[in-house]
């Protein structure tokens, strides 16, 4: 008769998927979906203006289809497999950005919301534990939300390969031995799925302070995770302008600000690597950063670890407001 | 109704042997400089059904909360043996409660609702839910901000009714509900859910609605328990009395709790005054719950 603890985190997990799936799952869809139909519309376009004006073309919409059309020309088998990587990372990336978004305010509300409209009565009249809770929330955060994600990369980076064939095919060009033979979509796709526990302690500042904020504000979650570390960060500058102890200006806003407010951005690791901030946008810079060494190396940082025991301290402190803040 | 008197009695004393649901002593809270609860002290034994009756601010979701262990507090309390404070959720295996109407989420679906209690509750019994349900029109894709407040309250009462818990408390589970689905949902519980084994605790302003399923009464006035009966000794303590005119000196005299005018004669309460002695100054009858409320809570809403 008695549930065991696994059941109930399985299950608080899945209540989590249905509360925001529109997040979790539709977002990072149709970011996808819009990619793959700029892609079309750009091909479209090409198609037009190559009729028109019977030259080179350059297409420029969604993916550049420049730079699988130039490894396919040459017959330039490294150069093609990269072409077909950067496809892969591309909608990674566009993805990436999405979630980071959906991932902030999913955090922000995920104490808060319950509160607000008292369905945390709801859920407190089960027998669950509230550090359960509040974890299944993180794990959601950090491991569920980012694997949809991926998963949703590798259908539209196979779906992309489908538009190519077509592509190429209108063109004359048989798509199975020049594009087919080659796509290695796990290569790079496996790199993703090994990155996300990476990202996953590379986001625990953000996911504590913002989880944080949700369970102890009484309200207005979002300003206070935002306005609190920028009114340190101006009284911080101010204490150091007149010339009394502080915290060094370029450590506080590089790592203490970005780490509660942006480190749930994906990737910020391997920027973090060469001492930049937020998501490594540069394509070359994204391409080596995935390597399975620089997920070595970033996990070698002591940053990577000081923050992340500084977000589960913070996972702990909202356990315990989650417990005790009577409020609803 | 389905406890007889002399059920109740063979309860009672069975009740005494097995211990209390809820024991609470001296409980005290604080919010800032108002005092929510200031000492309030009572036992919950199993198999009744209990009304705690205040006005608003006088505590009762208050000690609801403590008892949920949804808040901290100062004094004794064990329910059901357990420290709501340190065994949360151990406790929540054995109690149930329906705080307010309208407290389920809005986003969930009635299936989803159903599928989530039946993994994390191991006393859900999901054949019993799915058969409340099938008497009412929720389909199993509705979401809960779709439905009415009294379709609301239907769906939460059947996933309640189908947990198998020791302690069932209701916070004004009926608040601004229609007369239909209040009477519904009463008889529910009555007819489907409550037996010996099981207690119920239940706050409500519609005191009329539920005088008559109440086995015990409880006010609770300023943070303290100012009444605690059974309902069965409510007429032996409590009287009423409707005197003409010429004897209503005599009635003040044996200091009532209060009087009030109808048609030209008195109607007078009375706390632990003889009953033949009443008898002689008029007809005697019990009060209703609702004039005993009033007469006790007479100045807090002054």
């Amino acid at each position: 008769m008695s549930t065991s603890t696994a059941t109930t985190f399985g299950w608080l997990v899945k209540r989590e998927y249905w509360e925001s799936r529109r997040g979790f799952l539709w977002t990072p869809f149709w970011a996808a979906a819009v990619l793959l139909i700029l892609t079309v519309l750009g091909m479209i376009a090409g198609e037009v203006f190559n009729a028109r004006t019977h030259g080179e073309t350059q297409v420029q919409f969604g993916i550049s289809l420049n730079q699988m059309l130039r490894g396919v020309s040459s017959h330039d088998m490294p150069e093609l497999v990269r072409g077909l990587d950067m496809t892969m990372l591309s909608i990674a990336v566009i993805a990436g950005i999405v979630l980071s978004f959906v991932l902030f305010f999913y955090l922000l509300g995920a104490l808060y919301d319950d509160r607000r409209d008292r369905s945390i009565l709801f859920w407190k009249s089960l027998p669950i534990s509230d550090t359960a809770t509040v974890l299944s929330k993180a794990f959601a955060a950090v491991i569920v939300a980012p694997l949809i994600a991926t998963a949703i990369v590798l259908v539209a980076y196979l779906a992309m390969q489908v538009l190519i064939s077509l592509w190429l095919l209108i063109h004359g060009v048989n798509p199975i031995p020049l594009l087919w033979m080659h796509i290695e979509p796990f290569g790079i796709w496996l790199q993703l799925l090994v990155a996300i526990p990476v990202n996953a302690i590379w986001a625990l500042p953000t996911v504590g302070w913002l989880l944080f904020c949700s369970a102890a504000a009484r309200g207005k979650p979002f300003l206070w995770a935002l306005l609190t570390p920028v009114v340190i960060g101006v009284l911080n500058t101010w204490v150091g302008l007149l010339g009394l102890p502080h915290i060094a200006q370029g450590f506080y806003w590089r790592e203490i600000f970005c780490g509660a407010l942006l480190s749930i951005i994906p990737f910020g690791w391997i920027g973090a690597q060469v001492g930049g901030v937020g998501f490594p946008i540069h394509h070359g810079h994204m391409f080596q950063g995935l390597s399975y060494e620089s997920m070595g190396r970033a996990l070698a940082m002591p940053q990577m670890w000081i923050g992340a025991a500084v977000g589960i301290a913070l996972i702990a402190v909202a356990i315990w407001f989650r417990r005790w803040r009577d409020d609803a | 109704m389905s406890a007889t008197p002399a059920m109740l009695d063979a309860e009672t004393q069975n009740a005494a042997m097995r211990g209390s649901v809820i024991h609470a002593a001296n409980l005290s809270k604080r919010y800032g400089k108002t005092a929510a609860l200031n000492g309030a002290s009572f036992d919950v034994r199993p198999g009744r059904i209990v009304g705690l009756i205040g006005p608003n601010g006088a505590g009762k979701t208050t000690a609801l909360k403590a008892i949920l262990g949804l808040t901290d507090f100062d004094g004794t309390l064990s329910v059901l043996g357990m420290d709501p404070r340190r065994e949360r959720p151990a406790l929540m295996q054995q109690v149930c409660f329906i705080a307010d109407i309208a407290t389920l989420p809005r986003w969930i679906r009635v299936d989803e609702a159903i599928d989530f209690v039946a993994g994390v509750h191991p006393r859900f019994d999901r054949a019993k839910c799915e058969r409340f349900l099938a008497r009412t029109k929720l389909t199993g894709n509705q979401r809960v901000r779709q439905m009415s407040k009294g379709m609301i309250v239907q769906l939460h009462l059947a996933l309640v009714m189908a947990i198998d818990a020791r302690l069932l408390v209701l916070d004004e589970p009926t608040l601004g509900l229609d007369i239909m689905y209040r009477k519904q949902f009463y008889q529910s519980l009555l007819e489907d859910y409550f037996d010996e084994n099981k207690t119920i605790l239940v706050t409500t302003h519609q005191v009329e609605e539920i005088e008559y399923i109440l086995t015990d009464l409880m006010f609770i006035r300023d943070g303290k328990i100012v009444l605690d009966t059974p309902m069965d000794a409510l007429g032996e303590r409590f009287a009423e009395v409707l005197v003409n005119a010429d004897r209503s000196d005599a009635a003040r005299a044996l200091h009532p709790l209060d009087e009030r005018q109808v048609f030209g004669k008195s109607i007078f309460l009375f706390d632990g005054i003889d009953q033949t002695q009443l008898a002689t100054l008029g007809e005697v009858r019990r009060p209703s719950v609702a004039d005993l409320f009033v007469a006790t809570m007479k100045g807090t809403y002054a």
